[in-house]
């Protein structure tokens, strides 16, 4: 008697258990559904957008790495190469020298190549550039904007949260597709 | 939207862009020597999609290894490598991102509209969750590189009182509905951005974040895994599905001799006593009872009502919120400074108006959402309360599913298991015997 009672006991225990086991299975199945819907196969990148950009100086010391992920980008194509470059050199200083102190660049990140006379032509050495946006701001103001700041998708570990994305003021860093992680200024103005 | 929408959208968007970019054309390029090409910027690629898949495989796998090390084979080390494993691989390795905890984020932001979720971050999402269905938190002992972090420094636990773990327990919950929120109402993914560990796995990071991933190490030397027991979110979760689990982690392969040995070998303090002992005034907890019940209405519609009088505080974590204060108060004068965020959206030659409108629709937002939040909250702490007074029907020592990481500690501790293990039965009788005296 007392077996049975023991018995019917426990089968009401599973019988209570296997039933919200299945209430959670079916919650989870359909919170599953729900968002099968909202979710598609492409993953996403951060980028910054050059047209939204403001050069804060902000992802030089945002980004969770040291240095920051974002970088300087020069699209040739756009440049006006310039005879003095605003760019590359400290504006006041009245001497167009390529001395360390006439860089606008902190890091001295610029270099300048010689084209033609009176032509220079300005790359940008990544592994010493942290993103300040000193030179975007200087190609901006008095060249042809040709200079600007993109992620570096060799170097950023794609956040969840891009610390970036954040302290942006301008709000111009968002997701982009990961099959076309550049937003890169061209001449034809289409990114 | 029509073909036709499209095209006048794509026009628009061109020739706002060549506004904003071809504009500003000062100096013509010049013709420079044929023999001197023009370079291009390089466009180095992100993480490929194959890496991404590698991520799922390498996620499945481990929860899928973890489980059957803690629920069949029932081997803690084992359990251990296959966390290192993933310590090693989801944190030092992928760097912390993609995670189920920070999942939470995109899931509720692509709910509410505001992207499509990548499918990978779903799966991330939904794995780990589906896996406590079976067999409990096996993600939280083996997978979750947030977990072996704090896992590897718990060397003193102490044991810490019921009551004040179930109080403090009561912040996951609250953490969970911000983040919520926050991410719903497109104002940031709040469990990322204070992400206590990740600083430690990109070995760089904000200063004060690193400090926070200091004190909860240097805490959880004596209060074993403060994050995954205080704050985790994603627990809230997994709590909830692995107190119905189908299987999950039993002490005992068989019998239990209530030597007490495993409820001190657990450092999560999640072993439960059994519970022999009938209740001896039953009218008096139905009466208890009756009231919690009555009491959890009251309780959700204070916090729903509380919680929307105090969403005023949600505000400033909403940059469009933020940005409509700062210029509306500069128009008003009360500064005479901008900051970056106002100095951009004049610049934009941003229309107010709209920003305004804007703003007060992220409020609406954030002050409806509060009310859930505070109903949620006030409802998950009657629901505390009811589940702190109904008795539960414990005839051995066994792990609360709920609270239970299943690390498989306990398993070496117990001498049933160890008798089964090693054959060694004469053992196991002396104890019998000896426990059996006290």
């Amino acid at each position: 008697m007392a077996d049975e009672k023991k018995n019917t006991a426990l089968t009401r225990r599973e019988v209570i258990q296997g039933s919200l086991l299945g209430a959670g299975a079916a919650a989870l199945t359909a919170l599953a559904a729900r968002l099968a819907v909202a979710s598609g196969p492409k993953s996403t990148v951060w980028q910054i957008d050059p047209a939204k950009c403001i050069r804060c100086g902000n992802c030089a010391t945002y980004c969770v790495l040291k240095p920051s992920a974002v970088k300087c980008v020069h699209a040739y194509a756009l440049c006006g190469y310039c005879k003095i470059c605003l760019g590359y050199f400290e504006q006041g200083r009245g001497d167009w020298s390529a001395r360390a102190e006439n860089q606008l660049c902190p890091y001295n990140a610029i270099r300048r190549l010689y084209v033609d006379e009176p032509y220079y032509e300005y790359h940008i050495d990544e592994s010493l550039c942290i993103g300040c946006g000193k030179c975007v701001e200087g190609c901006e103001k008095s060249g042809n904007g040709s200079l600007f700041l993109q992620i570096r998708h060799d170097r950023c570990v794609n956040c969840n949260q891009c610390a970036i994305a954040v302290a942006c003021p301008s709000g111009a860093i968002n997701r982009v597709d990961a099959d076309k992680p550049y937003l890169l200024k061209r001449k034809d103005g289409k990114p | 939207m029509r073909p036709t929408s499209w095209l006048l959208t794509a026009i628009a968007v061109a020739t706002l862009a060549a506004m904003a970019w071809g504009s500003v054309e000062r100096f013509p390029p010049p013709e420079l020597p044929a023999d001197h090409p023009l370079p291009q910027p390089t466009t180095p690629a992100p993480r490929g999609g194959d890496l991404a898949l590698l991520d799922v495989a390498v996620l499945l796998a481990t929860l899928a290894l973890a489980s059957v090390f803690a629920v069949v084979l029932r081997n803690r080390k084992l359990m251990l490598a296959t966390m290192l494993f993933s310590l090693a691989y989801f944190g030092f390795y992928r760097r912390g991102c993609v995670c189920p905890i920070g999942a939470i984020g995109n899931v509720s932001w692509a709910l509410a509209g505001g992207y499509v979720l990548p499918a990978v971050v779903l799966v991330f999402f939904l794995a780990p969750l589906a896996t406590a269905l079976i067999t409990g938190r096996t993600f939280c002992a083996s997978v979750c590189p947030l977990g072996a972090m704090q896992d590897v420094v718990a060397l003193k636990p102490v044991k810490v009182p019921f009551w004040l773990e179930q109080i403090l327990g009561l912040m996951a919950y609250l953490y969970l509905a911000l983040a919520v929120l926050l991410a719903w109402t497109g104002s940031g993914f709040a469990i990322c951005q204070y992400d206590p560990f990740v600083s430690f796995f990109r070995l760089s990071g904000a200063w004060n974040m690193l400090a926070i991933g200091v004190a909860l190490l240097a805490i959880g030397v004596f209060f074993a895994r403060p994050y995954c027991r205080l704050f985790c979110p994603y627990g809230v979760l997994l709590r909830l599905l692995s107190r119905v689990s189908w299987k999950r982690v039993r002490i005992t392969p068989a019998e239990c001799i209530r030597c007490r040995l495993c409820e001190d070998a657990c450092p999560y303090g999640a072993i439960r006593p059994p519970t022999d002992t009938r209740p001896t005034d039953r009218r008096r907890g139905k009466l208890i009872l009756a009231c919690l019940l009555a009491l959890a209405p009251v309780l959700t519609a204070a916090g729903a009502l509380g919680a929307r009088r105090l969403s005023g505080v949600l505000w400033q974590a909403n940059p469009t919120v933020r940005l409509a204060q700062r210029v509306a108060a500069e128009r008003a004068g009360e500064f005479s400074d901008t900051t970056k965020a106002s100095e951009a959206f004049y610049r934009s030659s941003g229309n107010f108006e709209a920003l305004m409108a804007q703003a007060r629709q992220k409020q609406v937002d954030l002050a409806d959402g509060a009310t859930w939040l505070g109903a949620f909250m006030g409802l998950v702490i009657a629901l505390k309360l009811i589940g702190l007074h109904t008795r539960r029907r414990r005839q051995d020592f066994e792990a609360d599913p709920a609270a239970c990481l299943a690390c498989g500690r306990c398993y070496n501790y117990c001498p049933v298991h160890r008798a089964h293990r090693t054959g060694d039965f004469a053992t196991l009788e002396k104890l019998k015997a000896a426990t059996s005296k006290t």
